[in-house]
């Protein structure tokens, strides 16, 4: 059995590990079209703050770990995918044939539509290649501008502000992190970071990027509601958001909707070719939903039950995978689960103490937890998804929670591991 | 043979003690805020519940690690942060449906109990045996498997 997996990210490289261990004898080859070890884009922030070298963003660390496990990596681009001949054809010429198909190709950066936004000195920061050119340019003193607020961008700000660059941010909607954070959360994390001296520009546009002679390389136009401004810019982030990699699958006969839609079983439309990761349109535990989670948890997740069903057992099924994310935006640590927007007929809980950086949000449908949110609290932050996936009934508890949400670990050891508290 | 830590809640009389020998033995500190293993009260119950990872099975927060700084202890069977790795990046945080991984801002890093590498000190430090380790065969070792496996369905 030949299994074939396009993408060297977490999802492909924790697929062919469990497919290795379901089959000893399976042929596994795993495609990456980046020149660099299977490395997690997650670990890049780390590595421009400093704390780790490049290798340290490397998914596994053992040596000759890919070819102990008999796992063949190849770098090379997957240009096209033949469903009916069973082949998948590289750049280098190649057509390398399968039985089983992974598209694990994950997402990559959406490219704003500004005009200037494709020359040297304005950069996405995704790959590893990105790291090094604006570790490059990052010195000290360097105007940097970032556009987008996103988790992906969030993340990299304490990266950028600890290289002591000037730092401006400019987002389009009304608050940082708006997939992620409700308002309240949003606009704290953005009080925090003007705290911390980062400019701030929400409702902001930028309009154009104009490589100038003088002090610095760029004039960059933005337009905020009070009107037009020009800023000086060395660099120019750009990090709005991320679409799943699927322009080399056009004319394969996969079924894509935003990304590739599959089933219970992970499978596309088309037999024996399976998806998994940011570039899978898999089952929304939360919503029943089919959408893309462009999230490590759900990557790997993926990658585990997706092996189990290329290697043909039964049952192996994705009951849905859990939207969550935890940010660390220059050391103030936010997090939401689930449906933290909440659900029609639902009721929440919420406190807020902006002197204490610490917000925290629950959403429930009767009395199941079913989101949250919060900022400023990293203990057993876990629970939440504890409870929102085993849907546990919070009986009296949810009572407690809507008068005092902090009580959220109390009231998951009581529904769930001591009857006498029930 | 596994061993396991293995607690009854009814035992428990809330002295802190396998707190403090946590602390100490993972952090060279007496401070309940930086113990792997915590007491919940419940006053309104008169009840004190001890709760710590259960090394399951699942391994959320292993399986969840972007650069492999969660790792199985062979001879123990717990999962255990490598320091060295872990960028603090607190993925594992949110993964473990248990709440047992929690991020340590002093350090940068994660931290979670780790079995002492199989000498586990909360069990020596409790006085009334609300902590123990024990044989993991004959214990509610198997029943705290089944809840976790059953908290989260193996989606």
């Amino acid at each position: 059995m030949k299994h074939v997996i396009i993408g060297a990210g977490p999802s492909g490289v924790v697929a062919a590990e469990q497919i290795r261990k379901l089959n000893t004898k399976a042929s596994i080859t795993i495609i990456g079209d980046e020149p660099e070890a299977p490395y997690s884009r997650m670990a890049i922030p780390y590595h421009l703050i400093g704390d780790i070298e490049e290798k340290g963003t490397h998914l596994r660390h053992a040596k000759g770990h890919f070819k102990t496990l008999n796992i063949d990596v190849r770098n090379a681009r997957v240009e096209a995918v033949d469903s009916t001949n069973k082949t998948v054809s590289l750049n280098n010429g190649a057509d390398v044939s399968y039985d089983k198909l992974l598209i694990a190709s994950g997402s990559r950066p959406n490219a704003p539509s500004i005009p200037g936004i494709d020359q040297a000195g304005v950069h996405s920061c995704w790959t590893l290649e990105d790291a090094r050119a604006i570790a490059a340019l990052a010195k000290p003193g360097a105007k940097v501008i970032q556009i987008g607020a996103g988790f992906i961008a969030c993340i990299i700000l304490e990266a950028l502000a600890r290289r002591d660059v000037d730092l401006t941010v400019v987002e389009m909607e009304d608050r940082m992190v708006p997939r992620m954070m409700d308002n309240v959360a949003g606009n704290m994390i953005q009080d925090w970071c003007v705290e911390k001296n980062i400019n701030v520009f929400s409702n902001g546009q930028v309009m154009e990027i104009v490589k100038v002679d003088g002090d610095h390389t760029f004039k960059v136009k933005v337009k905020t509601p009070t009107g037009e401004t020009e800023l000086d810019a060395d660099l120019v982030i750009s990090a709005t958001g991320v679409s799943p990699c699927v322009d080399f699958l056009a004319d394969s006969g996969i079924e894509i909707d935003t990304g590739i839609i599959i089933n219970k079983n992970m499978e596309t439309n088309v037999p024996d070719i399976y998806a998994s990761g940011d570039v899978a349109q898999g089952k929304d535990f939360c919503t029943g939903e089919y959408a893309v989670q462009a999230i490590q948890p759900t990557a790997t997740e993926h990658g585990v039950i997706v092996a189990q069903n290329m290697v043909g057992r039964k049952g192996a099924e994705c009951g849905g995978t859990i939207n969550m994310n935890v940010l660390d935006t220059m050391g103030l640590i936010s997090c939401s689960f689930g449906l933290w927007q909440g659900v029609e007929g639902g009721e929440s809980s919420t406190l807020v103490e902006k002197d204490k950086w610490r917000y925290i949000n629950l959403q429930f449908e009767d009395d199941v937890l079913v989101g949250g949110t919060a900022i400023g609290m990293t203990q057993h932050i876990g629970v939440m998804r504890g409870l929102i996936q085993s849907e546990t009934s919070l009986g009296k508890w949810k009572d407690r929670l809507l008068e005092n949400p902090l009580q959220i670990m109390d009231a998951y050891l009581a529904s769930t591991h001591t009857a006498a508290i029930r | 043979m596994q061993m396991s830590l293995v607690i009854d809640a009814n035992k428990c009389t809330g002295c802190l003690q396998c707190e403090m020998a946590c602390s100490y033995e993972g952090e060279g500190v007496f401070n309940p805020t930086k113990s792997r293993i915590k007491i919940f009260p419940f006053h309104d119950e008169g009840i004190f519940v001890p709760y710590t990872c259960t090394q399951c099975d699942e391994a959320w927060c292993m399986h969840a690690c972007p650069v492999e700084a969660i790792v199985i202890n062979k001879a123990t069977g717990a999962k255990e942060i490598v320091n060295d790795l872990c960028v603090g990046c607190k993925v594992c945080t949110i993964a473990c449906p248990f709440g047992t991984v929690n991020y340590n801002a002093d350090s940068g890093k994660v931290i979670k109990c780790d079995l002492c590498g199989g000498d586990p000190e909360c069990a020596k430090a409790c006085p009334t045996d609300a902590i123990t380790y024990q044989d993991a065969n004959w214990t509610g070792y198997d029943k705290m498997k089944d809840y976790a496996a059953k908290a989260v369905p193996a989606s």
